[in-house]
């Protein structure tokens, strides 16, 4: 079972992250908190010149690895894509490409990046925030 | 004490976890039932079960004897002079809300002082901040030094001359595995006018407590981390306090009389236990009570504190593991680690392949973790059953860990 779950484009990722960093004055950024063991993800964005298309992405923090990997695909995935398609990216999308068995508990871990991007662009551009993150953005306003 | 012995009273033992047997290193967080808890459960719903007191039927008296002769079970394991100071609740967590809430919100307001510990749980820290902040008291906070251990010295300078009301400790760190110095707290907070409050949650299974030896004021503590079942915990509480105090929950068996204008309430312990109680949960807290007890409080923290110094002794030979805490000879059998890189949920996670339960995680002492400068730990927590073949496991597991992720 651990054999599937550290599979070798999980540890890849884990240990050598895409998009790893931060991006001073980025047009959307979001923070957020996995509170079953307090990691931390920050999700930085940068926008091409129609202001729809993400030229850039980066995240910052630090977790286990599950969360660091599909954070760092995660980044692949989204980066010339339009803010309202990656609002309504559906999960399944990015878990298809982590591809591993996760228990309910190993998906936070999983998601984590996923609903931080989704706040990042909701708050930037007023994109839907689906009520499974809408928690996210709560805890980083209080 | 012969832990192997002991061991075949736990059923779970038999399980096989990814094929492989089980090694439980989480007791800390809940520990394992044996056979002679399950069976009194199962005997008192079998033969005696209904609702307790008030019933003039023999079922109910039966019930009753059952259910009060718990409470004096525990009264004698933790040396109370009565056991109408003793308070069925559901957890040591609520146990510590009656307290914070039910003597707190009378007895704080502004210009008082409210102390905790740097080690505490959430559930003795959280409770009183939040009373501190409705009751405009101020709530100070007792540093550690860098073994996990509470740094005496610097009370009189923590509170200057403020009012003192309350200091909120644990008996035994849930994450450090400390033994906190309580007599001595006692000592100090009575000099000043105020009370102590003890959560034994984490002590009370592993440490032989006597409240009168502790001149503690509260003292908070739970069946299921002792062999017992979830769902019940207890207060003692010094009987001239709870006397004084307002009940916590309001509903029946509390009440003396209820009248439209006006209801009174009934005696201790009865005053704070309204509703119908967790009764055989109480049965198998007492069943669990006398368990430890026959295997005896001393020898249990013995055996524990060897186990702890083997599995620091060979984390630390690890390289790249840290290792937090106090000595093995002050602390109980609870081994906070973290190896280097690597995150605790992913340590946890190629241990569980192996068969082996630790925890990973802020343990709910997000202030010490911040403390420690870390965001979570693994825990290793032993246990009257743990055998030493299941640390061997756990320091192969985290060789594993470093092969895989390091």
């Amino acid at each position: 079972m651990t054999d599937d779950l550290y599979r070798e484009v999980i540890l890849d990722h884990y240990k050598n992250p895409r998009g790893h960093g931060v991006i001073d004055d980025a047009d959307a950024h979001a923070e957020g908190l996995n509170p079953l063991c307090g990691d931390e993800v920050n999700i930085y964005v940068q926008f091409a010149e129609d202001g729809e298309t993400i030229d850039d992405v980066k995240f910052s923090g630090r977790g286990c690895a599950i969360s660091q990997a599909s954070t760092s695909m995660l980044m692949e995935m989204v980066k010339g894509r339009k803010a309202n398609e990656i609002a309504e990216l559906p999960k399944e999308e990015l878990l298809d490409e982590v591809g591993i068995p996760l228990t309910p508990i190993r998906l936070k871990c999983a998601l984590l990046g996923l609903g931080v991007l989704k706040v990042a662009l909701h708050r930037a551009k007023g994109t839907p925030l689906p009520e499974e993150w809408a928690g996210l953005d709560e805890l980083e306003l209080k | 004490m012969d832990a192997r012995k002991l061991r075949a009273d736990f059923p779970i033992f038999e399980e096989k976890i990814h094929g492989k047997p089980l090694a439980y290193l989480d007791s800390a967080a809940s520990s394992q039932k044996p056979r002679q808890v399950l069976d009194a459960i199962r005997e008192f719903y079998e033969t005696s079960y209904a609702n307790v007191h008030r019933g003039v039927y023999t079922l109910s008296e039966r019930a009753t004897a059952g259910y009060e002769g718990a409470r004096e079970t525990l009264r004698r394991f933790v040396n109370a002079p009565s056991a109408r100071e003793v308070i069925f609740t559901r957890s040591a967590t609520e146990s510590i809300n009656l307290v914070a809430y039910a003597w707190g919100l009378d007895n704080l307001g502004p210009g008082d002082l409210v102390v905790v510990t740097e080690l505490e749980h959430h559930s003795n820290f959280v409770p009183w901040q939040y009373i501190a902040k409705r009751t405009g008291a101020e709530f100070r906070m007792l540093p550690i030094d860098d073994n996990g251990e509470l740094q005496l010295d610097d009370l009189d300078e923590l509170v200057g001359d403020g009012r003192v009301k309350v200091v909120a400790t644990n008996l035994v760190s849930n994450s450090l595995g400390t033994i906190n110095p309580v007599q001595k707290l006692s000592a100090w907070v009575h000099e000043r006018g105020g009370i102590m409050v003890v959560d034994a949650a984490q002590g009370a299974p592993h440490h032989r407590v006597d409240v009168q030896a502790l001149e503690c004021d509260f003292l908070a503590f739970s069946s299921h981390k002792l062999c017992g079942p979830s769902g019940v915990g207890a207060l003692w509480g010094r009987g001239e306090l709870l006397e004084e105090m307002s009940p916590f929950n309001l509903g029946g068996h509390m009440i003396r009389q209820v009248r439209f204008e006006e209801t009174t309430w009934g005696e201790l312990p009865y005053k704070f236990e309204a509703g119908t109680q967790p009764i055989a949960e109480a049965v198998g807290f007492g069943a669990a009570v006398d368990y430890v007890s026959a295997a005896g409080l001393e020898a249990i923290e013995e055996y524990e504190s060897e186990l702890a110094a083997v599995a620091l002794e060979r984390l630390d030979e690890i390289g790249g593991v840290t290792t937090y805490g106090p000595p093995p000879e002050r602390r109980a059998g609870i081994v906070s680690f973290n190896v280097e890189g690597i995150h605790p949920h992913d340590v946890a996670q190629v241990l569980d392949s192996e068969g082996v339960a630790i925890r990973a995680g802020h343990h709910c002492c997000q202030p010490l973790m911040t403390r420690l400068g870390v965001v979570a730990t693994n825990r290793a927590s032993f246990y009257l059953y743990t055998v030493p073949e299941e640390i061997d496991r756990l320091i192969e597991g985290v060789h594993k860990v470093k092969r895989i992720l390091g």
